[in-house]
């Protein structure tokens, strides 16, 4: 394989999407960078001059800043513990003998291919719906008052929503990890005495420590810049309640047009997503070796 | 008896397993019997699960609407497009680093893994002002050609994997039964990369289908798939439940069927294997 | 015609060295075994033949013409590989027909042939078959049948019999044989089994950190092994070698005597003595690991069964006229 004339092909056969991805990567980032330090309002056109870090004064020490960074820290924190918790039993569920588990499968990945805007107005309107939601009629049936989410409690809807996404992929890979655990290690545990739960707390969960960190890092990655939940739902609000750095950098740049600030703000995103890529990277980096 | 035991365990897990696994679906079987019934019903409380007069009429408003058709046209043509061209581009390139690896490799594939993981708001701006200056805004075009590049790394790293599965042994076999590359290619790589082929094509007609940052930002009317038509029911003066269920039934329902196919391969697709 | 001729053959790797200068002479219709430790560089070499790898120095030269620009197709030989690599989606025909198929050649005629080779093969009735539905055995006969259609001016084997069982293994061994004879077709054949190359080679290729140790046949690398890495290598169990005053006194370094060449004495008053340590009784062979003290471990086989048991005291006496003397170089001394 490694001759002179293929290794030249080879070269040549990956150019294009490297270029492609090269300038896709660098382009919009210099100009990000660029409009960075401009005051540059699409309202304002023709005023444009340099004002250095200003823009990044002005979005870090926003209040509505503050408001998103703990909004965004929230919701990933939130929807991350959720998947997980119920993730972990859910699959071991999946992994055990179940009579039809493939139709049990279908149900339970299902969620993961809704589109986000489907799967938030559904949510928002037939499931959650202050009066004629099913979750009201439900909590009258037990004589309880109903809940007006969006306006109660907001942030934890959306969370709601998004968990109910990121669930199926969570289970999945935890799922696929589990079905690749060697079935003689755990009959060896069982034969050394292990009950089912040491097994589980010996054996099972170290396994699945690497596939946790994988969900952890793959939806971290995700959850950063959820939108459109949050865009067909509450719109950020009530006030700033559901506003994450998504949502802000889009309301400065095509709501208020304030290009300069949002752009700064698409930089403080892009620093929080590299922390993640970080340590995704490495990971996968270790398994290409493998 | 230990028999015994094994029967109970396997009733309860599936009972278990089935509740579970209910729950889960239960909104979208809730948003498909509401399809059915009239808006009135769609509100009712208490609501009726089963017995209410079953009605296709919201599907056929929906159809009648011509702009259902338009944006449904609009998401086949950008996921499709989109699709086919990251394909185009990422066969070649995934071949070229799975079969002639350098040294560089691992740090290409890991460099393009990297692009996706900028945040698409990151960038929003200079990409909205590009198009904006360009006149790509509301075109499909622009956003064939942005969801594209947003999925080219997981196209060209779900490739990757697949083609590192053939043994290179079978293509320099080939080589010595004097095939040439081309012919490599063709009577060789092609057939074995097949079932590779159509799960990665699967899962980004899926992604690309479900995109909803770049096709709610870049698009208004022309070019507006069918997110973004959904995206338009959430105006307080839209809430048409059984009609937004009807809308919304038919823009998953594709996706949902194409996804179970493609169920096995997502995850190796998404966590770009690092869980196999 | 299959004579290929290696002229200074060097292969590396960014600063690797994995063959340094290789100089080898192959005649038509011979059967050559490349045989060596793992990672000494013997499959390398069968790939810079076959053209799979470029050499980075050196000329290789196939019936007088040299090769090393040339494509791996264009060299006129055929490679049976560790896994077999046949194609899965092609049935048994498909996999033996494919390169003469990319050969150009008629219809008719590839029936005919692969139908021969089949034939030879025994794999007439699994013509239709897909590779997966076949034993090992079989597939391992499909990768043959695909080298043999070709009519190649040699075959390359790489290490093609050491998935298989160890039963089908002496089967396969011999059925190669036979079918190399029987075509007269030149055989490169690449294995870390020297059981492997002593029952199947015209000739061995030793192979050791890169470098060629000694070429010859069987017999000659047995009987005269070049150095301490052939007396070692070769013969099985291991030459038991002993280093110090008894080796001084022949004039060497060291001195090898293998196993079968000590006479067993029970109670024996000359030679090395020492105490069985462990004693495997094969009915046909017994093979003794006897503790002698200064001298180490050193294993005795017998013709026969010799009652003998751990812990037994034996005099093991070397045979004079096969005692092996090395310098300390580790080159043979001959007398």
């Amino acid at each position: 394989m490694a001759t002179q004339q293929t290794q030249l092909l080879a070269r040549t056969l990956l150019t294009p999407a490297v270029a492609l991805l090269f300038i896709w990567m660098i382009v919009p980032l210099a100009l990000t960078i660029y409009f960075a330090t401009l005051h540059y309002n699409l309202l304002d056109p023709g005023s444009e001059s340099f004002v250095g870090l200003e823009n990044f004064r002005y979005f870090l020490t926003d209040p509505a800043f503050l408001a998103s960074l703990q909004n965004t820290l929230v919701l990933v924190g939130s929807v991350l513990a959720i998947t997980i918790i119920l993730g972990v039993p859910l699959a071991l569920l999946l992994d055990q003998q179940v009579v039809g588990l493939s139709i049990v499968r279908l149900m339970v990945i299902a969620p993961f291919f809704v589109m986000p805007t489907v799967s938030a107005l559904v949510w928002k309107n037939l499931l959650m719906h202050p009066v004629s939601g099913l979750f009201a009629w439900i909590a009258h049936l037990f004589g309880l008052p109903a809940i007006d989410w969006f306006n109660d409690a907001p942030l934890f809807s959306v969370i709601l929503i998004v968990s109910w996404q990121w669930l199926p992929f969570a289970t999945l890979i935890l799922l696929t990890a589990l079905q690749s655990l060697d079935e003689e290690q755990k009959e060896a545990a069982e034969m050394d005495g292990a009950s089912a739960i040491s097994t589980f707390v010996y054996i099972t969960l170290p396994h699945l420590a690497r596939p946790i960190t994988v969900v952890i890092l793959i939806e971290t990655i995700f959850l950063l810049t959820v939108f459109a939940e949050i865009f067909v739902t509450t719109g950020g609000g009530p006030g700033l309640q559901t506003t994450n750095i998504a949502f802000l950098i889009y309301s400065q740049a095509l709501i208020q047009y304030d290009v300069g600030s949002a752009s700064a703000g698409g930089l403080v995103a892009v620093v929080l997503a590299n922390i993640v890529a970080f340590f995704l990277v490495r990971i996968v980096g270790r398994n290409l070796e493998a | 008896m230990a028999r015994m035991v094994t029967t109970r365990n396997k009733v309860i897990s599936t009972a278990a397993a089935w509740l579970a696994g209910f729950l889960i679906f239960f909104p979208i079987l809730w948003m498909v019997l509401a399809s059915f019934k009239t808006e009135l019903e769609a509100f009712a409380i208490p609501p009726s699960f089963l017995f209410f007069h079953w009605t296709t009429e919201n599907y056929v408003t929906v159809q009648e609407r011509s702009d259902y058709l338009h944006h449904a046209l609009n998401s086949i043509i950008i996921a499709g497009g989109s699709t086919l061209i990251a394909m185009l581009i990422a066969i070649p390139a995934a071949w070229s680093m799975a079969f002639s690896p350098t040294k560089r490799t691992k740090d290409v594939l890991l460099w393009m893994l990297s692009t996706k993981m900028m945040p698409p708001v990151g960038v929003l701006v200079p990409i909205y002002l590009i198009f904006r200056t360009v006149g790509l805004l509301d075109t499909r075009s622009g956003l064939i050609f942005i969801l594209c590049l947003g999925n080219l790394p997981i196209v060209i790293w779900m490739l990757f994997t697949y083609f590192k599965e053939i043994p290179k042994d079978i293509l320099e076999a080939a080589r010595m039964d004097g095939a040439t590359i081309g012919r490599e290619l063709i009577y060789v790589l092609t057939p074995m990369a097949v079932p590779g082929l159509a799960s990665t094509l699967l899962l980004n007609l899926i992604l690309a289908w479900n995109e909803a940052f770049w096709t709610l930002n870049l698009s208004t009317l022309e070019a507006a798939p069918l997110t973004v038509f959904i995206a338009s029911y959430s105006s307080p003066e839209g809430l048409f439940w059984a009609k937004l269920s009807a809308a919304s039934t038919l823009a998953i329902a594709p996706i949902l069927v194409l996804g179970w196919f493609s169920q096995r391969q997502l995850v190796r697709g998404l966590t770009f294997g690092a869980v196999k | 015609m299959g004579r290929i001729t290696l002229q200074g053959v060097q292969k590396s790797f960014g600063p690797v060295h994995i063959i340094k200068g290789a100089d080898l002479e192959i005649t038509d219709g011979s059967f050559v075994v490349f045989v060596g430790p793992s990672g000494c560089g013997k499959t390398t070499l069968l790939r810079l033949i076959a053209g799979l790898e470029d050499v980075t120095g050196g000329a290789i030269l196939i019936d007088g013409r040299n090769v090393v620009d040339v494509p791996p197709a264009k060299r006129g030989l055929s490679m049976v590989f560790q896994s077999y690599a046949l194609y899965p989606h092609m049935s048994v025909r498909g996999n033996i027909a494919f390169g003469l198929k990319m050969a150009g050649v008629a219809k008719d005629e590839i029936n005919r042939k692969v139908e021969a080779a089949a034939a030879t093969l025994n794999l007439t009735p699994y013509l239709d078959r897909k590779p997966r539905e076949l034993s090992g055995g079989q597939r391992q006969r499909v990768a043959i049948g695909r080298a043999i259609v070709r009519e190649p001016k040699a075959f390359l084997f790489d290490e093609p019999l050491s998935n298989l069982d160890a039963a089908l293994r002496v089967q396969m061994r011999l059925e190669v044989t036979r079918l190399q004879k029987q075509l007269g077709t030149t055989a490169i054949y690449v294995t870390h089994d020297q059981v492997e190359a002593m029952t199947m080679a015209d000739k061995i290729v030793v192979l050791n950190g890169g470098k060629i140790e000694q070429y010859g046949s069987p017999l000659e690398l047995y009987e005269k092994p070049n150095n301490l890495f052939v007396a070692g290598f070769i013969g099985s169990p291991k030459m038991n070698f002993v280093t110090g005053e008894l080796a001084k006194q022949q004039g060497a370094t060291t001195i090898g005597v293998r196993p079968e060449h000590l006479k067993v004495e029970r109670d024996g008053q000359g030679g090395w003595q020492g105490t069985v340590a462990v004693a495997e009784h094969l009915g046909s062979d017994t093979f003794l690991y006897v503790d002698a003290a200064a001298l180490g471990m050193l294993t005795a086989r017998y013709v026969g069964e010799l009652d003998l048991h751990p812990g037994d005291k034996v005099s093991l006496i070397p045979d004079p006229a096969r005692i092996h003397r090395f310098d300390d170089s580790g080159k043979s001394i001959h007398a």
